[in-house]
């Protein structure tokens, strides 16, 4: 059914929820088509078969049967059924079984205008503490304390957010000024991120950003890969904050996480600062 | 003060400070015109970067954007989204249907000799001219006009430039629609002419009855939140501002623990609401207009208005449908979402019983009829495509995509639109004692129809491909969006031709203003009460003689009778 979906010109779905979405975008839109073609024959016949020139005289009484309370109901019906069969369900997954940190990959991701920070927990597993007064938006952007309990091997990345395929994520979201909107449009994965709270996400990516990009071959989007889109207004650079979002196989993602360990350990407290050595006050 | 018997009134006390509806409508209706023009060529220039973002603009480029060559910049493209959306709104659709439509045709159509409070009516016209003067003005000061959609969501609103003109024009708006649909209410509740029972109250009547509800119930909370807003910029309040926020670099110094949501919540309740307050003046004006030139009543007058009623009282719970991403459990989705598709049954039984009233009919093809039937259409695919958003499922990927664009558009645009268009050209003769010319008003109509589908069809092919609304650059920085940005220039070059396509009507306004009158009262052979009275209606009394009221709304063709008409107030 969803193979409809090349000619609405949805984005290849790569996720757990992706197919389910689809379907259901896929549904009411037969349910629209249906009803738009039915009004619409009737519109058009009505309008030949009663024109002024044709039809001298109108009925007063035009149509008599209530067939249309049928049409009502059957709208009616057909709408609870895609609520209770389709989108409670789909609802009820994404918001009751956010998976525990311990059972997935865990991510904070905090946005700000216009960019993306990727906070990792790093080997521990624990995010460390973050503070707003240690806020440096050079040096610091999302006021990690490295000298807090779990915050030594903490890393974070701006706009490049790496995830294993196959893996339940589980991302922490929140934001530092505005609202925004983290959207990944082909993970099916879209959330506001909102200045106060922090909301919990979780999908499934179901293949590599490599196996996406062959997808892509001969398309207009060949060669394009996968990206993280802001799809709510949130100032000036709206429009431009654009994240990268590499889908890895496992093996490869182990390889990244220990590639950032390692300029961590390079770089000394100072990591995540690309040209000077700052001061080390924090 | 003059003092003579006949209370002769100068030039200003007749046509600027007017207490009689039919002048006070007819302001409201000249300077919504202008705003709607206005908020139509603010869309022109956005639409004209979204084809060809960051080049010069022609011709007015170096005059708006001189600053930087003649080239829109990104402050400028969201002023310009955020304006476009307000004014269209507030400043043109609801004034020119409610202020417009309502104040002139309710008093007629009741058979009253005016508003039960012609001065509050008056005050509410005044109030939203000075909204609209602020408004006007804010894009004049060092700060610019306001740039945070027309949502005005907070935190961004309270730190970003030019909101404070914007609220401070809101509340002006909000006063006047207060006061304006107070007015309609007790005016039609007080001042309807002897024999004029509830069920023989044309339908239009029934549309503003229910629509002015809306307003004065759902415009107050966000008169407070617009307040409340104002005070977090002004005087340092928090409603809207949560603790810990670093803006642009440095910690925010607030009080802080408020919530942006809040604002949302108080916003969405107003502005959904508001959403059938832009339609339902239009679905009474198509109704009138359906029954009048298929020569028989509307097929299910009593339905129709139970649906809107209970269309109106629904409005009110579904405003968080808007919110579905904002972080909301399984009960509260599931509790809107329900509500939602609730919603849409009334709207089905609306549709379906225009089409319905076709069947049997003897149909007229003129102008008026013309836009009000393809309103029918149109509205059918806002309404339809409303429901992919209104499931929460669905709307994950939907969100603030260019389909929302597109379907809110397919209702307010080639709905709500068409159908002042085809109020327009069917009262004018009332209005002005004068005819329209058809061969104009067909040229005005196909082109008209053409190209807004062009602007706006498009828009559901780029929003299911996932592309965002609100892109300064029309969508180029991202891969998702490569397969649908060819469509923005089709999009663009539409919406020129879709302005072009105005200039008949402009023309036909004009010839027709300077045309001949004719004695003819009831030019369209109608049933209702205001084609009883003279064209144009006597000031401060509409009718010269009394107004009894013997029929319902839409007896045409009555089996047995010779004319195929039979006009309420016949004996
Ligand atoms: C008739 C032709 C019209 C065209 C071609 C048009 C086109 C547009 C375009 C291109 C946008 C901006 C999309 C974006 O940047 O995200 C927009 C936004 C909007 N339009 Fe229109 N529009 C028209 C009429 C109307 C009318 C009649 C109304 C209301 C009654 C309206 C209300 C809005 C609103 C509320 C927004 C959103 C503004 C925001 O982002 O805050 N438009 N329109
Ligand atoms: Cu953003
Ligand atoms: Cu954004």
């Amino acid at each position: 059914m969803t193979e409809i979906l090349q000619y609405f010109g949805l984005p290849v779905g790569i996720s757990s929820v992706s197919g389910r979405i689809d379907e259901i975008i896929v549904i009411v839109h037969y349910l629209m088509l249906v009803l738009f073609v039915g009004w619409g024959i009737f519109f058009i016949v009505s309008l030949i078969k009663f024109r002024e020139s044709k039809n001298k005289k109108a009925n007063y009484k035009g149509v008599e049967s209530h067939y249309s309370s049928v049409l009502e109901g059957a709208v009616a019906v057909i709408e609870i059924v895609i609520l209770f069969g389709f989108a409670f369900p789909i609802w009820a997954e994404r918001v009751n079984d956010v998976p525990d940190s311990r059972d997935a990959e865990y991510i904070r991701v905090i946005a700000q205008q216009y960019a993306w920070n990727i906070h990792y927990p790093g080997a521990d597993g624990i995010f460390g503490d973050t503070k707003v007064e240690l806020v440096d938006e050079q040096d610091n952007p999302i006021g990690l304390d490295r000298n807090s309990e779990f915050g030594k091997d903490d890393f974070y990345t701006i706009n490049q957010m790496h995830i294993p395929v196959d893996t339940k994520i589980r991302v922490d979201l929140s934001s530092k000024d505005v609202i925004h909107n983290f959207k990944l449009p082909e993970l099916r994965v879209s959330q506001d991120a909102i200045p106060g709270m922090t909301i919990p996400v979780h999908f499934t990516a179901t293949s590599t950003s490599k196996e996406f990009l062959e997808t892509a071959v001969g398309t207009k989007r060949e060669g394009k890969s996968l990206e993280i889109a802001c799809a709510q207004l949130c100032g000036l650079g709206h429009y431009r904050m654009k994240g990268y979002l590499t889908i890895h196989e496992q093996e490869d993602y182990s390889a990244w996480l220990e590639e950032q360990a390692g300029y961590l350990e390079e770089e000394g407290d100072d990591w995540g600062d690309d040209d000077d050595w700052g001061d080390d006050d924090w | 003060m003059s003092n003579d018997h006949h209370h002769e009134e100068n030039f200003i006390q007749k046509y600027v400070f007017s207490v009689d509806h039919k002048i006070i409508g007819l302001q409201y209706g000249i300077t919504s015109l202008l705003f709607l023009l206005f908020g139509f060529m603010l869309m022109m220039l956005m639409r004209y970067q979204i084809a060809y973002p960051e080049t010069v603009i022609p011709y007015f480029g170096e005059w708006l954007f001189a600053g930087s060559g003649g080239v829109m910049l990104p402050e400028n493209y969201n002023t310009l989204g955020a304006m476009h959306g307000t004014i269209m709104i507030f400043l043109g659709v609801v004034p020119l249907a409610v202020g417009a439509f309502g104040n002139y045709l309710v008093p007629l159509q009741i058979g009253a000799p005016d508003m039960a409070f012609p001065k509050l009516n008056a005050a509410s016209y005044w109030s939203y001219f000075v909204g609209g003067v602020v408004m006007m003005a804010s894009f004049f000061t060092p700060e610019g006009a306001a740039r945070s959609g027309w949502t005005s969501y907070p935190p961004l609103s309270i730190f970003e430039s030019g909101q404070t003109m914007w609220l401070l024009g809101m509340v002006f708006l909000i006063t006047s629609s207060l006061l304006g649909s107070m007015n309609i209410i007790v005016t039609i509740v007080q001042l309807r002419a002897p024999g004029l029972t509830w069920f023989r109250l044309p339908f239009f009547i029934w549309a503003q009855l229910v629509t002015s509800f809306l307003l004065i119930l759902a415009f107050p909370p966000l008169e407070s939140a617009a307040i409340l807003q104002l005070m977090d910029r002004l005087v340092g309040t928090s409603f809207f501002l949560p603790s810990g926020l670093v803006y642009a670099g440095s910690p925010v110094e607030a009080y802080g623990s408020g919530s942006p949501l809040l604002w949302q919540h108080l916003f969405w309740f107003l502005a959904h609401p508001e959403v059938y307050v832009l339609i339902l003046p239009a679905i009474g004006i198509v109704g009138e207009i359906i029954a009048n030139n298929t020569r028989k009543p509307l097929w299910g007058y009593k339905s129709l208005v139970y649906a809107i009623g209970f269309l109106g009282f629904m409005s009110f719970i579904v405003w968080a449908h808007h919110m579905f991403l904002t972080g909301m459990g399984q009960s509260m989705s599931a509790f809107f979402q329900l509500t939602t598709m609730i919603i849409s049954i009334p709207s089905v039984v609306v549709l379906t019983a225009f089409f319905i009233s076709l069947w049997g009919g003897s149909i007229r093809f003129n102008t008026p009829m013309l836009f009000a039937l393809s309103f029918l259409p149109m509205f059918g695919i806002g309404g339809l495509t409303g429901l992919p958003l209104g499931v929460a499922a669905s709307d994950i990927f939907l969100h603030d995509t260019y389909y929302v664009i597109g379907h809110f558009h397919y209702v307010v645009a080639p709905g709500t639109i068409f159908a002042l268009f085809a109020g327009i050209y069917y009262w004018f003769p009332k209005v002005t004692g004068k005819r329209m010319s058809e061969t104009l008003g067909k040229l005005h109509f196909w082109p008209s129809l053409l190209f807004m589908n062009g602007v706006f069809m498009p828009m559901f092919i780029q929003g299911l491909a996932g592309l965002s609304r609100r892109m300064y650059d029309g969508g180029q920085q991202y891969a998702h969006a490569s397969d649908v940005l060819h469509w923005n220039e089709f999009m663009t070059i539409s919406a020129f031709c879709l302005g072009a396509a105005q200039i008949p009507f402009i023309v036909n306004l004009i010839i027709s203003l300077a045309g001949q009158k004719s004695d003819d009262r009831n030019p369209w052979k109608s049933t209702t009460i205001e084609w009883s009275a003279p064209s144009p209606p006597l000031p401060h009394v509409n009718f010269d003689s009394s107004v009894e009221v013997n029929h319902g709304p839409y007896e045409y063709s009555v089996p047995g009778q010779d004319e195929d008409y039979c006009p309420q107030t016949s004996p």
